[in-house]
């Protein structure tokens, strides 16, 4: 089943994209979804029904080389799972709504066949991004990871006579390639060191990496923490994490039903699935834990800022995914890597839709992206308002403060937030993923303002044939919808419940043990060495009765039984260090943590209703009175302006003073100095010899080897 | 069979003969047979090295296949293969039919084209099989006549400059390994190169005209072979013959310069640099790697600057070779293994984007990059092609260009975090320039008017593209199928390479000791 799972997008994008002659367009579209249809059925079954144990499947053998073992393989655990129901769900919905998004497109010609094409890309980055979640070794993941970047590539630069799509698609990759490279250093550094790459032997020996100095570059490092940040520089390229994000705003080039999907949804929480898949390594590197939650906090801040003031739909939305993601990476950065998946679960819901539904609007209104040229539509797009609503609801976090109902987005958001505070003790990221949710819920809310209330604006013809969307496109966005409202209360227990129920779902052991004050009536020996095998002998596979029986051992003070996280790195799909308890910690912050978020969302809205509903007139005027901070925004805070100078004209100039210079004057230059010198004595001699032709050089130089070989078999034989 | 390699071997150069001797006359019906001729003889090599591949033991770490004849003035005629040489051999005779496919079009002097084709798949051959040394001596240098006379007779307008520039480089190179090999003949008393593998050359330091020799005799008859096989690579600094030539030269002629004739270079410091003196190779290991990553750098920024399709992909090769040398300079099995896969895949996706070239080029004369743009529009076939080896090209994991690339960064690893770093930034400039250049050319709109009738490509070059996007893929699913072939004869060379370094070491000591 998970083969099927694994490769049936691979034959969709087969068969789509070679056979669409023979199946037709239509053929090739229907072949495409309903395989897609497929994986994410099987999906859910294998979700729903998964063991704790981790399985693995031995597809075929890969690249070998000495003690380098890779194989083709899958590795099935809870993280996995969930990676493969968010894949393949929102893949599926998207293969269907592109029936209807792309039926028609201006950027081709009348008889240019062009959606098998785009169907088989789709199809061929889920299946990339399969071979992504399932890889039970690095290299397999880095396939992947390549795999959709080169769909990626592909897909962004779909319409292909844009000059700014090609421009974009590049910039991906490129950017990409620079995250990549580190990702690539760190394989080279845990094969140099654990002799392996697959997860199950380096996981195992990440608390002797913790231990081990490496010698990489000037001096030595702590192996396990450079080799997080290594691994996490891979991930802030495919994440658009700070200082690698430029190209996810420019990726929006590409269709809409690529954003929702690849932009949004799911290869670009490639980066978040890679750290909490590398949880047991994470665990043992402090200082790189410290420096992911640093770089997610402030993406978080950054790209939430810069959606503030940015008009086109998808430009906004992809600030947002920006800034979400930088909100996942705080969770996995602080070592609550339930709570990551959990964002990213549900934000793949929410998020997804918002891009289907700003795609719907698009669609309805003729290509038209400027939300400046939008307004009133409430009424023309009906079902798509609802939808566009209920993904705001979710991504602002709307919810009954202190309970456990409420969108998605608020139960995961806050979950976050709370994992921050504790995990830094309020601290930098806590402020900024607080302050980044007042941007979010005022971006949310003034782009649902400017799209659906108010007056029409922009061109008048375009808005009197605004029409709502075929139901192809409204099915998967109501699917989503049910996603955005249900997917936070529903699985809330099991990413952010209590850690037992946490544990089992990820599978991992678990034990009971004192409350913190309570630690030293347990244990005598407070050795680390005796910690660990308290640990061992405690451990539970969702035992009840045995923590229950410890419960009792350790009185009374607590009512309810505290555990923690236990087992050895590798044991289950997430690992959290026996010191690591924040998941406990953050169900325990004070109460006005857990309601910030809350109130950053409330006043988020309330300004965007004052500037856009009440007084409309106050954006221009702020953004006059501000004009420096306005433009500083505007233009992204001059990232692109910045590379451009500090990177890309000096390789270029480089190039050019390499070839010219470098190749030119001083090579060629000393080589031809001393050749032209000796070149045309040599002609003057031929040309004496016999003609200047050029049959005389290859003459002379067999003469002339023959006289070397036999001059050399004489002086050899002088020599016997 | 006893001598499966001289028949291997001399078939092309038998059918060169049979077309000098007997093929009359300069008329149409004479250059179809001339073709013909050709292909049916490569092809015909091709079908009998795979009884080679077939036969071959590859944990059986010595030579197979061997054939010992005495020959004039009392040389020997010896050949055979091991893990290292096999696959070269399946490399040329698998090109070779493909090349003169792609020749097709070729119109002037079209017997002597195929004669020069021929002859140099034999000496390409000889050189792989060649076990003694002036026998490999007379393969790798009358190899450099055909390319030659390739260049210089059906190239472009500046050929003459080319080929000589190419001539020069090389033969210059080869002058110095010429003295290396007498001076070796003079101490081991032998040609024979699997006896010289064996033979411990002089390693003592010593001083010459006031320098100081750190490995003795060892350390410069390295550099002596060193000069040779660098400028074959070709090595940074002394690459810029290849892309003059590669210009120049016809569309078949950059194949095989690309696909086989570099792969001497590498093959060379396999079979004689690291074996016979690793003392020497050990001493200068520091300055063949800053050499190698400095390569991968600079060519690939160079390459960014270019606006000759050809320079470019020129350029992207002595990067992409880059990789190779600093892998086999690793010394160890991943570096050797992917240094070995590199050249292989090279051959494929760098010959597979020269015919990609070519195809363009026979239609509009012309590879100035600006000359072209939109060609998806009228040529998506062309388009698929050239995405996928552009792809392998940049080393898309599941191509063969990844895993060699992958396992050769590997390798440095263990030995130089520097070069490490500096040669991983390869990936990051080869994306760029690579889809750089594929953007100009096949993406965007189609304005030019001179391209808006241009055709997609034709039934024969879909057929010579064919295998090598197959040999692409099937080697990035499944690189053991390499890897499992080298692999007993690379691991054999590195221990007997550690090996002799250890003696190398504790024989300095005892001399330092008894001192």
């Amino acid at each position: 089943m998970e083969q099927i799972i694994l490769f049936a997008p691979l034959v969709g994008a087969i068969i789509a994209g070679f056979g669409w002659r023979v199946i037709g367009d239509t053929g090739a579209q229907w072949i495409t979804t309903g395989l897609l249809f497929l994986a994410a059925i099987l999906s859910w079954i294998v979700f729903l029904g998964l063991g704790d144990e981790t399985q693995y499947i031995h597809i075929l053998d890969w690249v070998q080389s000495g003690t380098l073992d890779t194989a083709w393989a899958i590795r099935l655990d809870r993280l996995t799972a969930i990676m493969l129901i968010v894949v393949n769900s929102v893949s599926a919905l998207v293969h269907l709504y592109s029936m209807g998004y792309m039926a028609h497109d201006e950027n081709f010609r009348e008889d240019e066949s062009y959606r098998p094409r785009f169907f088989a890309y789709l199809s061929l980055f889920t299946f990339a991004m399969l071979m992504l979640v399932t890889a039970d070794n690095l290299v397999q993941m880095f396939f992947g990871w390549e795999g959709v970047g080169l769909a990626s590539y592909l897909l962004i630069g779909f319409y292909f006579r844009k000059p700014s799509a090609n421009a974009a698609s590049i910039k991906a990759f490129v950017v990409n390639r620079v995250g990549d490279f580190g990702f690539a250093l760190g394989i080279f550094a845990l094969y140099f060191l654990v002799d392996s790459v697959k997860f199950d032997d380096i996981f195992a020996a990440a608390p002797k990496l913790a231990e081990t100095q490496l010698t990489f570059l000037w001096t030595e490092w702590n192996a396990a923490n450079l080799i997080a940040v290594l691994l996490f520089i891979g991930a802030m390229g495919k994440s658009a994490q700070l200082f690698l994000h430029t190209w996810l705003p420019d990726a929006m080039e590409g269709p809409t039903p690529v954003s929702a999907l690849i932009h949004a949804a799911t290869m670009v929480t490639a980066g978040v699935f890679l750290v909490c898949r590398m949880s047991p390594l994470m665990e043992y590197a402090p200082e790189a834990k410290q420096m992911i939650v640093f770089l997610g906090a402030s993406t978080a801040f950054f790209a939430a800022t810069v959606g503030l003031v940015q008009n086109d739909i998808k430009r906004v939305i992809a600030y947002s995914t920006c800034s979400q993601l930088g909100y996942m990476f705080v969770a996995a950065g602080v070592g609550v890597y339930s709570v990551a998946m959990f964002h990213l679960f549900t934000h793949a819901f929410f998020k997804a839709m918002l891009f289907l539904g700003a795609g719907s609007v698009i669609h309805g209104m003729h290509h038209e992206q400027d939300m400046r040229n939008y307004g009133g539509l409430r009424k023309k797009l009906p079902m798509t308002f609802w939808a566009m609503l209920i993904g705001t609801l979710a991504i602002t976090g709307v919810g009954i403060p202190l309970t456990t109902i409420g969108f998605a987005g608020f139960l995961s958001k806050d979950a976050v937030i709370e994992s921050a505070y504790a995990g830094t003790q309020g601290g930098y990221a806590f402020w900024m993923l607080v302050v980044a949710a007042l941007f979010t819920s005022f971006y949310s809310w003034r782009l649902m303002f400017l799209t659906f209330w108010g007056k029409p604006r922009g061109d008048k013809h375009t808005h009197e044939h605004a029409h709502e969307s075929p139901a192809v496109m409204l099915v998967p966005l109501g699917v989503l919808a049910l996603g955005a409202i249900f997917a936070g209360m529903i699985w809330y227990n099991s990413f952010f419940g209590k850690t037992d129920q946490v544990a089992k779902f990820f599978g991992v052991p678990y034990h009971a043990e004192a409350h913190h004050g309570d630690d030293h009536a347990k244990d005598e020996g407070h050795s680390d060495d005796g910690h660990a095998d308290d640990a061992h002998a405690d451990e539970a596979h969702g035992d009840e009765a045995h923590a229950d029986a410890s419960h009792a051992k350790e009185g009374k003070k607590d009512a309810k039984p505290h555990y923690v996280l236990a087992g050895n790195p590798g044991d289950g799909a997430i690992f959290a260090a026996e010191s690591n308890d924040i998941i406990n910690e953050a169900h325990y912050v004070p109460k006005w943590v857990k309601v910030s978020p809350f109130i950053a969302m409330i006043l988020g809205f309330v300004t965007a209703f004052w500037f856009y509903i009440l007084n409309p007139s106050m954006p221009v005027k702020l953004a006059e009175s501000q004009r420096p901070l306005y433009l500083f925004l505007l233009n992204k805070w001059y990232f692109d302006e910045i590379y451009d100078f500090l990177i890309i004209r000096p390789a270029k100039f480089l190039g050019h003073f390499f070839w010219k210079k470098g190749d030119g004057t001083v090579i060629d230059g000393s080589i031809n100095g001393v050749a032209m010198g000796i070149i045309p004595f040599f002609t003057r001699l031929a040309g004496r010899a016999q003609s200047g032709y050029i049959f005389t050089y290859a003459f002379a130089m067999v003469i002339g080897i023959a006289v070397l070989v036999t001059w050399m078999t004489f002086t050899g034989g002088g020599a016997e | 069979m006893d001598n499966l390699l001289s028949i291997t071997t001399f078939i092309p150069a038998i059918a060169a003969l049979i077309l000098a001797v007997f093929l009359r006359g300069d008329d149409e019906a004479a250059n179809r047979n001339a073709k013909w001729v050709a292909l049916i003889a490569t092809s015909l090599t091709f079908l009998v090295s795979i009884f080679i591949l077939a036969g071959f033991n590859p944990d059986d770490t010595g030579f197979q296949f061997v054939e010992e004849r005495d020959w004039l003035l009392g040389l020997k005629y010896k050949m055979g293969v091991d893990g290292i040489s096999v696959l070269f051999v399946m490399l040329t005779t698998f090109m070779m039919p493909l090349t003169i496919a792609a020749s097709w079009g070729v119109t002037s002097r079209v017997k002597e084209y195929m004669i020069a084709f021929l002859l140099l798949e034999t000496l390409m051959l000889g050189v792989f099989m060649a076990l003694d040394l002036v026998l490999f001596y007379l393969f790798f240098e009358a190899g450099l006549i055909p390319m030659f006379l390739i260049i210089g007779i059906w190239g472009g307008a500046a050929r003459i400059y080319a080929s000589f520039k190419f001539f020069l480089y090389t033969f210059l190179g080869s002058v110095l390994m010429l003295v290396a090999m007498v001076a070796m003949f003079a101490e081991a008393g032998t040609t024979d190169i699997p006896t010289l593998m064996n033979h411990t050359f002089d390693s003592d330091s010593f001083s010459v005209l006031g320098i100081y020799v750190v490995g003795g005799m060892q350390t410069l008859m390295f550099l002596a072979f060193f000069a040779s096989f660098a400028v074959k690579m070709p090595m940074w600094p002394v690459h810029t013959w290849l892309p003059d030539a590669h210009v120049q030269a016809p569309t078949a002629g950059s194949v095989v310069l690309a696909a086989i004739l570099l792969k001497m270079g590498g093959y060379g410091f396999l079979r004689f640099s690291l074996p016979m003196f690793p003392v020497g190779a050990e001493v200068l290991t520091p300055l063949v790697l800053w050499m190698s990553a400095i390569a991968i750098v600079y060519t690939s920024l160079v390459a960014l600057a270019q606006e000759d399709m050809k320079k470019l992909i020129a350029y992207s090769s002595v990067a992409h070779m880059g990789y190779v040398t600093m892998g086999i300079f690793a010394a160890n099995q991943q570096g050797i293994d992917g240094a070995i896969f590199q050249m292989l895949s090279h051959g494929f996706i760098s010959g597979a984007l020269f015919l990609c070239v070519g195809v363009i080029y026979d239609r509009m004369h012309t590879r100035e990059i600006d000359a072209y743009g939109g060609l998806v529009n009228r040529m998506p076939a062309y388009a698929l092609i050239f995405m996928f080896f552009t792809m392998a090209n940049v080393g898309l994991p599941g191509t063969s260009g990844f895993v060699g690339e992958f396992l050769t960064l590997v390798g440095i690893f263990q030995v130089n975090t520097w070069v490490a770093l500096v040669a991983t930034s390869g990936v990051i400039l080869s994306a760029a320039y690579a889809l750089w250049l594929y953007r100009r050319v096949v993406l965007g709109d189609l304005i030019k008017e001179s391209l808006k009738t241009i055709q997609d490509m034709h039934m024969r070059e879909r057929v010579i593209f064919a295998p090598l996007v197959a040999m692409t893929l099937l080697l990035g699913v499944c690189p053991w199928l390499i890897t499992d072939i080298i692999g007993p004869s690379v691991a054999a060379l590195i221990d007997n390479y550690d090996g002799a370094l250890a003696a190398a070491e504790a024989a300095s000591q005892t001399a330092d000791a008894s001192h």
